[in-house]
């Protein structure tokens, strides 16, 4: 399986909420639903305080806990990536990826009924593009790339920053970094 | 002072603030599942005893219930599906990792073993209607065959009913994102429980005294069964993961606290298993529509409860800094 | 007939003219197509969701509206619009959007409303209007308020016409106190965009800007990139900032203190010969008076008034030291803070000179821009009168209009304004306890013409408002700002204008021909005279409309050249650190510290700022960014939230002392503010009730502000002296 990998400098990240708006135009995301999202944690009391913002989504989980639920294949992972992707035309609306998704990763796309998430931006990647969110970032704090080859930028990162998952208890093996 | 906040307003309905997918929907599919299950197990099981004549409605009339119940909790089950359209897809793949398509797959095999189980017993079960079958003589071939074979198929429905009960049960434990669910013990749980509800409905319907009292004594085993898994349930929350140790305190002093200990332990266990006891020694005859009553509550109450809660219980959670019930000036 | 006594409007009247239907979605058994699977098309544009001006382009999908992404070639953007500017397409498609000319009128039962008008009767007329008020009492008694690039236009008609007023909020509501104050010690402003050099500087001192909060892109950009090379960044604000969580020094100064902080520095930098002295011997004047007025301004006097510890500004000094010239004390943007703005400014402005980053690299750059030619037109009419005539004693240093003082000019009989033109600007909102003067005005002024996008809180004001259609759908003037680079970009229609809304350009030339000034609009279409200007330098409109944006190369260094003399635009021609200017005019030569007031028992400081998502109050209907942030939020420390028993989450309503009680707003409970404050971003709390999304959406924090601390050499309304109290909704 080719790993893609989205990692995210949350020493950079300033919240802005700018990632969560280019996808919401570049996928068309129907009004009200977000596929990403951002998140800021505060540790300490006042003055002694520290901020991290993460900007997040779908981890395309390589242990896709969401693709072995779907009972009808529509959750799945694309041309043998960890690109997880629903196929409208197979889903049944049934449900069980959203409770299998330990990230609430999902949503139900409205009124069309079938399941839809982050995509990794397939279409883009496909053409050799960044994911939309990735090349909107004002800061530039996101990246994204393969992480089997040890040469992407992505790699270099993870070797040379400290980083962390989101929950890596799960077990689920996110594919989405934050270097802290 | 931890804050974990949303910066950016999200509002996937059914996802945020809790998720709560799957509603009432889900809940009644899996009681009527696994009393389904139960009632498949009964009448089979009591078939194969030979006990026609000791619990003639379990052996004979019972059957027709599973079907009736299960093509109910079927179609709730439809209801909840958002794509209905594609309804289908449930059947142009096996998906061995997903329980669902494991339920799917199963509930294929119980229709035919039912509609069997049906057509071998029906005619005994319901004489009323057995003069109708007779007029005609192709059906009537087909009655004589599955009569025939009534033996057998009790034989097949057996491990289908054990399966379906399991199976309502495992559908939920399987979610390792589900902290609630994801534990060993919710299947066997379910199972007894879709067998406690399946002896309740008997011994509810029944019309003999002593298939009555059989029933009964049957669930009141199944009862103290249920409970000792419950507590083991309980013993292995307390014992989890840090989602499963919320879990544990919604459940024992939060907001499920009172339909946990009110309704599924006190009302749906306690209550009947204690009615139950003093049936079976022959008291407190003119309540014996109470205890199955409770029993079949306690079994759907069960199932709101692993259904709402399980969801509610997740790895992450974070308060959202905006009041998103402004989203809904959108439509 | 005039129409005295005019009635504030709440435009609700014209609500309810049908509601809109959200286009479903195809569901089913529909194709799913990838985006940008059809056809696709990219249109120019630069950015008008805020004020700096980022080029982009626009892509539509078989003719649908897609996305907008930013420009590679943009210096302003490096490719990247903000979280704003990616949603531009919001605005475009706003379904609340002003669609006709509205003219007031009086219902039979006394009460004033608006009803719709065509073009032709609406500019009739606004002609008459303003033909009658040049009559009776001259052209220059029209005055104009305005904010955003399209107002360029209407800026070109007053001039034909003879006006000679005009204001924007970006000068007494904004930056004017920071570009007066670097003026009169540089002998000129910061510039929009600012000149600040810090992709390249090693130590940044952030005094209250929000840079990340405040999304001015090349400014978050370029911070961003001083982060990656682990600058040093110093920030003073009295919140827990975006910029503070990522910088190596937070001082969470006590609000109102920074000039006592600013002084304290200097005091370190010459105490211990820390600073620039070459620099400061060759360029400044006035130094031994300063080594003389900070002397007493010792840090452990500073810590009483700040709470900064004396160690800390010393640390801090030190650093800032350290890194000069490629330090930069950021000058800030709104600047508006307590009165005593030109002041702070004055002395950030000294401070970067003791540091010798004006015109150092990793300091102040100097800004360059394409010398473009403009479009042969006859020469204005000198005005009788110019905003001069409103507020030139008062403050003897605003080089430009003071918006507040111009309405003041506007209130009773004898105002000497009879007539008002506002464009781009809400200004109920965004002048500081500016409504019961608006009213005043309103009710004296003989013409309020509104030009705007949107039914804003100005447009109830109002006699006639014009409809214009969104930046997404003109030509504006070339964008050509001083910058690390001269670069030119376009504005162009990327879509036809929705409803009957038309562009600035076209408004001016018609009241332009009607008013008979033909001579000063020889055009059919604005984009001739942006083909001429652009022939003028080598490129063309169809150039441009390919490639949005056009670079050219530096004249000029971009810093100082070393032992090349320079010529500062300042009486002495040299840095002026003592100011003869303003001791000329009666106010201190040098800064002064001045002890802020202090909330009463039970308030708190009223603080706020921005928020990403939204600029001011424009934004806040745009459905993509109401999506992120539909509402603004109180925070409130946690001390301050038990001792009140407020939880996070709940709605209060704050009050001030002079009995303004607020919308409703949403508590967060956090550690990112000081317990003497709370904080909200500004821009929300509309009244509007046409703007559906965001009407009465969390709370105004402009008309809280009643207590406002003017600026007296510049006339710029400070904001910050306001306190209020927490009044619990269900108490
Ligand atoms: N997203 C977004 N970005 C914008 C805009 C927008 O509307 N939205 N508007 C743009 C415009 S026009 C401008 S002028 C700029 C304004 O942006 P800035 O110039 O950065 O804003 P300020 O209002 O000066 O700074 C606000 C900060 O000052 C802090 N503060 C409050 N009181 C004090 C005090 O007494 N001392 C100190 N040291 N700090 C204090 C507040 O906590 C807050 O963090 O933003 C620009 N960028
Ligand atoms: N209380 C408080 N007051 C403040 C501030 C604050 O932080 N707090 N900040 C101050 C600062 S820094 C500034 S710069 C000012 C900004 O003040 P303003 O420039 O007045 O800002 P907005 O409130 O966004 O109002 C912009 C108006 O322009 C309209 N508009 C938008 N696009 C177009 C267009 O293309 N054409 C036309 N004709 N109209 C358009 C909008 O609908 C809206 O009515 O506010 C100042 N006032
Ligand atoms: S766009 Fe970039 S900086 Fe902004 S929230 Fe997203 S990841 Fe963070
Ligand atoms: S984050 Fe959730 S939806 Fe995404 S791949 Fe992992 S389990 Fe599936
Ligand atoms: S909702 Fe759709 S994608 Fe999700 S599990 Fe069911 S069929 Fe699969
Ligand atoms: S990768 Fe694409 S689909 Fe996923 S959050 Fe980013 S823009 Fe959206
Ligand atoms: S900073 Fe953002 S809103 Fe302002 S012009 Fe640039 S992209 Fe547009
Ligand atoms: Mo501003």
């Amino acid at each position: 399986m080719a790993r893609y990998a989205m990692v995210i400098d949350t020493l950079l990240c300033i919240g802005c909420g700018d990632c969560v708006v280019a996808c919401k135009t570049e996928n068309k995301v129907p009004e009200g639903l977000n596929r990403d999202w951002v998140v800021e944690a505060t540790r300490g009391t006042y003055p002694n305080l520290t901020t991290e913002f993460r900007s997040e989504r779908c981890n395309h989980c390589s242990h896709a806990t969401c693709v072995y639920m779907c009972p009808t294949g529509a959750s799945h992972h694309w041309k043998d990536t960890n690109i997880v992707l629903v196929d409208p035309n197979k889903c049944t609306g049934c449900k069980a990826c959203i409770a299998a998704c330990p990230y609430d990763a999902r949503l139900i796309m409205h009124p069309g009924g079938y399941i839809d998430k982050c995509t990794f931006c397939h279409h883009r990647v496909e053409k050799g593009l960044d994911p939309a969110c990735v090349s909107t970032c004002p800061t530039h704090c996101m990246y994204f790339g393969l992480l089997d080859d040890p040469s992407s930028e992505v790699s270099e990162l993870l070797r040379t920053r400290n980083y962390k998952v989101l929950a890596p208890e799960t077990g689920n093996q996110p594919n989405v970094y934050y270097l802290t | 002072m931890l804050e974990e906040i949303l910066v950016t307003a999200r509002s996937n309905p059914h996802v945020d603030p809790v998720m709560d997918v799957w509603g009432w929907e889900i809940s009644v599919y899996l009681f009527m599942g696994g009393l389904s299950a139960g009632i498949m197990f009964f009448s089979a099981l009591m078939l194969l005893m030979k006990k026609d004549r000791e619990t003639p409605f379990a052996v004979n009339g019972l059957a027709l219930l599973g079907l009736v119940v299960l093509s109910l909790g079927m179609t709730t089950l439809f209801l909840d599906l958002s794509h209905k359209l594609f309804v289908w897809r449930f059947y142009t793949t096996f998906e061995p990792t997903s329980p669902m398509s494991w339920g799917a797959w199963i509930l294929i095999l119980f229709y035919p073993v039912a509609v069997l189980q049906v057509l071998s017993t029906f005619r005994t079960g319901y004489p009323f209607f057995a003069g109708l079958v007779d007029s005609l003589p192709l059906v009537t071939k087909i009655f004589d065959l599955a009569e025939r074979y009534r033996r057998l198929i009790a034989w097949l429905a057996i491990p289908i009913a054990v399966g379906l009960g399991i199976y309502t049960g495992i559908l939920l434990s399987a979610f390792s994102a589900r902290p609630f669910w994801n534990t060993g013990l919710l299947g066997p749980l379910f199972l007894v429980s879709g067998l406690s509800t399946g002896a309740a409905l008997t011994a509810l319907i029944a019309r003999q005294h002593a298939e009555k009292r059989l029933f009964t004594l049957i669930d009141a085993g199944l009862i103290v069964a249920e409970l000792l898994i419950v507590a083991l349930l309980l013993i292995n929350l307390a014992t989890g993961s840090r989602p499963q140790l919320e879990a544990a305190s919604m459940l024992l002093g939060g907001s499920y606290a009172g339909w946990f200990w009110g309704v599924f332990i006190t009302l749906g266990l306690l209550i009947p298993l204690l009615l139950e006891y003093f049936e079976t020694r022959g008291a407190l005859r003119n309540l014996a529509m109470l205890a199955p009553v409770l029993v079949l509550i306690g079994g759907y109450v069960l199932r709101v409860i692993a259904v709402d809660l399980g969801q509610e219980t997740t790895w992450i959670d974070y308060p959202s800094e905006f009041n998103t019930q402004l989203l809904e000036r959108l439509h | 007939m005039l129409l005295n006594r005019r009635e504030f409007i709440k435009l609700s009247s014209l609500l309810g003219a049908g509601t809109v239907v959200s286009p479903l979605l195809l569901g089913g058994c529909s194709a799913h197509p990838l985006p940008g699977a059809g056809q696709v098309s990219k249109t120019p544009t630069f950015c008008d969701m805020c004020f700096w001006k980022c080029a982009g382009f626009v892509y539509r999908e078989n003719g649908e509206p897609w996305k907008i992404h930013g420009n590679d070639n943009d210096l302003h953007s490096e490719g990247r619009l903000c979280t704003r500017g990616t949603a531009g397409l919001g605005n475009y498609e706003d379904p609340d959007r002003l669609q006709k000319p509205l003219l007031r009128v009086t219902a039979a039962d006394g009460r004033q409303t608006f009803r719709e008008a065509s073009w032709d009767e609406a500019l009739g007329y606004i002609t008459e209007r303003m033909n009658s008020i040049a009559e009776q009492y001259g052209a220059d008694r029209f005055a104009m308020l305005n904010h955003g690039y399209g107002a360029r236009h209407f800026s070109h008609l007053m001039r034909a016409w003879g006006s000679g007023s005009s204001a924007e909020p970006a000068f007494a509501q904004c930056r004017g106190p920071r570009d007066v104050g670097f003026k009169l010690t540089f002998g000129e402003g910061l510039g929009s965009p600012e000149r600040t050099d810090m992709e390249h500087s090693r130590c940044i001192v952030l005094i209250g800007s929000h840079i990340g909060e405040n999304l001015h892109n090349g400014q978050v950009q370029t911070l961003a990139n001083a982060w990656r090379r682990n600058a040093t960044v110093i920030t003073v604000d009295p919140r827990f900032s975006v910029p503070a969580g990522k910088s190596k020094y937070w001082l969470p100064i006590k609000p109102g203190t920074d000039l006592a902080l600013l002084l304290a520095w200097m005091h370190v930098l010459i105490d211990e010969k820390l600073y620039d002295s070459d620099y400061v011997q060759r360029y400044t004047t006035g130094f031994d008076r300063l080594r003389e007025h900070v002397a007493r301004y010792s840090p452990e006097w500073v810590y009483l008034e700040t709470g900064i510890q004396p160690e800390l500004i010393r640390t801090t000094a030190r650093e800032m030291a350290a890194s000069a010239p490629a330090t930069l004390i950021h000058p800030g943007r709104h600047t508006v803070w307590y009165g005593d703005d030109t002041q702070r400014s004055r002395a950030i402005a000294i401070l970067n000179a003791l540091l010798g980053s004006w015109g150092r690299k990793g300091g102040l750059y100097i800004q360059e821009k394409v010398r473009l030619a403009k479009f042969p037109l006859p020469a204005y009419p000198k005005p009788k009168s110019t905003f001069k005539a409103a507020h030139g004693a008062r403050y003897p240093f605003a080089y430009k209009g003071v918006s507040n003082a111009i309405i003041e000019a506007s209130i009773g009989d004898d105002a000497h304004y009879k007539g008002l033109l506002v464009y781009g600007t809400n200004l109920p909102m965004t002048i500081p306890g500016i409504r019961p003067q608006l009213r005043a005005a309103m009710d004296s002024l003989e013409l309020v013409v509104v030009v705007d996008t949107m039914p804003s809180e100005i447009t109830g004001y109002a006699d006639v408002v014009l409809p214009e259609c969104t930046y997404l759908e003109r030509y504006d003037d070339l964008r050509n700002s001083g910058e690390r680079h001269p670069s030119l970009a376009l504005r162009m229609p990327v879509f036809e204008p929705r409803h009957e809304s038309k562009p600035g350009w076209w408004m001016a030339r018609e009241l332009g021909h009607r008013l008979g000034l033909e001579k000063y609009f020889p055009w059919e279409d604005y984009s001739e005279v942006l083909d001429w200007q652009l022939k003028q330098v080598g490129s063309s409109l169809q150039e441009m409309q390919n490639i949005g944006v056009k670079n050219f190369p530096r004249t000029r260094p971009r810093y100082f050249v070393e032992g090349q003399p320079v010529q500062f635009r300042t009486p002495s021609g040299k840095i002026e650190l003592y100011s003869q200017q303003l001791a000329d005019q009666g106010f201190d030569p040098m800064p002064e510290y001045t002890r802020p007031e202090q909330p009463p028992q039970g308030y708190y400081h009223l603080n706020y700022g921005r928020m990403p998502a939204h600029t001011f109050g424009k934004t806040t209907n745009n459905a993509l960014l109401f999506q992120l942030a539909p509402e603004n939020t109180l925070w409130v420390n946690p001390l301050v939230a038990s001792a009140q028993g407020i939880e996070n989450g709940e709605y209060v309503r704050l009050a001030n002392p002079d009995g303004i009680v607020s919308n409703r707003i949403r508590v967060r409970v956090t550690e990112r503010i000081r317990p003497d404050s709370v904080f909200m971003a500004h821009g929300f709390g509309h009244r509007s009730r046409r703007l559906r999304l965001t009407h009465d959406a969390g709370a105004d924090d402009s008309e809280l502000m009643t207590n406002v601390k003017v600026d007296p050499i510049m006339g710029g309304t400070g904001m910050r002296g306001n306190f209020v109290t927490i009044v619990r909704e269900n108490a």
